[in-house]
């Protein structure tokens, strides 16, 4: 794809891991409903929140999202008694990792959704994207080549024939 | 002329730990010395990068290489060595996964050279001088090797074949690494020569390590009075053993010190600071975002901790903000 036709058309790209129970029931609630919101979310479904592996999260931003939005069931409504409450603990720390290493704090989302909140999935979705067209895009994957450009002189230089070495 | 294998050894961008490894051997450097022919050592012995140049490619049996990429000098090398060998070994943290010098992929190349030039209350340096990949006088010129922006764990540069763990390996890893690889059935490739669990599983202290862990916050070791017998997450000081692989013969422990995670992650963890984070932090014992907070407070430095060795090579890599060039 052409540099220049992407950054045109660029919208950001969230990839949203929803719970079983309740974000991810929210979310088909909020479809045959037919509410209407962004269409920049890529729904993955996991049985709770607290699966979320936070390499899961840096993987989804490595392999290009712009966002990462979590969404569980509220905090004593859990499926699983507390897994929700392992997401708060690993979310925090995990803010504090992603700040450190240079992504801002719009791009890495937690929201409590219950099963009957379709209308929150919109406002949710509809929000981050907002957020998200405002800091533009994230774009690891072509950042990744950017810096790894500084060695393709050296392989050019060592793939020539060396001329004969004085000794002195 | 002999028929043993040859074996070189260079190093990079490392404190010269994994060099003292193999010396480390003590006896059983001269077991080494009978198996194998050393063709290439900087740090111990006189051969020079020309007669690298000179073998033929694939002559040299295995390169072991230490320390991370930062110059051009070092990918320079690391090129040369994997023409010029048939394994090329990974040697140590660095090499493997980053090490400490990987930490140094949290600031920008000016950074770096601003502090260590001009603002290190150490230096005196009135006329600002830096060093130049190419300075010429008097019609002459002389080249210093170019400092990259990134730093690089050696995978990242060229085919790394096998990978010794360790800030630095220890001498057991290291001679067992090297009869395995002298036997002639080499495992396959991308193995990591050192056993594939976590280190916990191999703990001296495994009796003492509670069903389920509750942190109420993190107590510092050098302000604490540390029981030798006793699992030190369930003292609540922190340890990597959990999200770091075993063979270390558990050293630091056995110097009542909590694992910091030199042997990296096993194979089946992509990114050795985030399983921690994850192990860790999901077993804090408050339930509200302020206490929560607060009990995180008390690891001050969690990107340090967490990817101590593993920064260069874990999946983000580097500070996603910092400068391309």
């Amino acid at each position: 794809m052409e540099l220049k036709s992407q950054n045109d058309t660029w919208k950001p790209r969230i990839v949203a891991f929803f719970c079983n129970w309740c974000t991810y029931t929210a979310a088909d609630l909020a479809g045959v409903s037919r509410i209407k919101h962004e269409p920049n979310v890529r729904v993955i479904r996991v049985m709770c929140s607290g699966r979320v592996d936070p390499q899961f999260v840096i993987d989804a931003f490595v392999k290009g999202a712009d966002g990462v939005l979590i969404g569980g069931c509220h905090i004593g409504d859990c499926h699983y008694i507390d897994g929700n409450h392992k997401t708060i603990r690993r979310f925090a720390m995990l803010k504090r990792i992603l700040k450190d290493m240079g992504i801002e704090d719009e791009r890495f989302r937690l929201e409590w959704i219950s099963a009957s909140e379709g209308e929150k999935v919109k406002t949710v979705t509809n929000d981050m994207v907002e957020k998200l067209e405002k800091l533009g895009p994230l774009g690891l994957p072509k950042k990744f080549i950017a810096w790894d450009e500084e060695m393709n002189h050296l392989e050019l230089e060592i793939s020539k024939p060396k001329e004969e070495i004085e000794h002195v | 002329m002999s028929e043993k294998p040859k074996v070189a050894f260079y190093w990079c961008a490392s404190c010269g730990g994994c060099e003292e490894s193999i010396v480390d051997l003590a006896e059983g450097l001269l077991d080494v010395i009978e198996k194998v022919d050393i063709v290439f050592w900087p740090v111990a012995m006189d051969f020079k990068t020309s007669d690298v140049e000179a073998m033929a490619d694939k002559s040299i049996f295995a390169s072991f290489i230490n320390g991370c990429i930062r110059t051009s000098e070092q990918e320079e090398m690391a090129h040369l060595l994997r023409k010029k060998s048939k394994v090329v070994v990974a040697y140590g943290s660095c090499a493997h996964t980053g090490g400490i010098p990987g930490l140094a992929n949290q600031f920008a190349r000016e950074q770096i050279l601003t502090y260590v030039y001009d603002e290190a209350p150490t230096v005196t340096n009135e006329n600002k001088v830096r060093p130049e990949v190419e300075h010429r006088m008097n019609g002459a010129s002389v080249t210093l090797p170019a400092f990259r922006n990134v730093v690089r764990t050696l995978d990242q540069v060229i085919d790394v074949d096998y990978y010794i763990p360790g800030c630095a390996p220890t001498p057991k890893i290291a001679q067992e690494a090297l009869q395995i690889l002298l036997s002639g059935e080499l495992p396959p490739n991308a193995t990591v020569l050192a056993p594939d669990i976590a280190l916990c599983d191999q703990c001296p202290r495994k009796d003492s390590k509670p069903e389920e862990f509750e942190y109420h916050g993190f107590k510092r070791p050098q302000w604490t009075d540390i029981d030798p017998e006793k699992c030190f997450l369930a003292q609540e000081i922190f340890c990597m053993g959990p999200a770091t692989r075993g063979g270390c013969e558990s050293l630091c422990i056995g110097g009542n010190m909590p694992c910091t995670g030199c042997f990296g992650p096993t194979c089946r963890v992509k990114d050795q600071g985030a399983k921690i984070l994850s192990s860790i932090c999901s077993a804090l014992s408050a339930k509200d975002k302020d206490e929560i907070e607060k009990i995180l407070d008390s690891i001050p430095d969690p990107l340090g901790t967490f990817y101590r060795y593993g920064l260069a090579g874990s999946l983000l890599r580097r500070n996603v903000k910092l400068p391309v060039s």
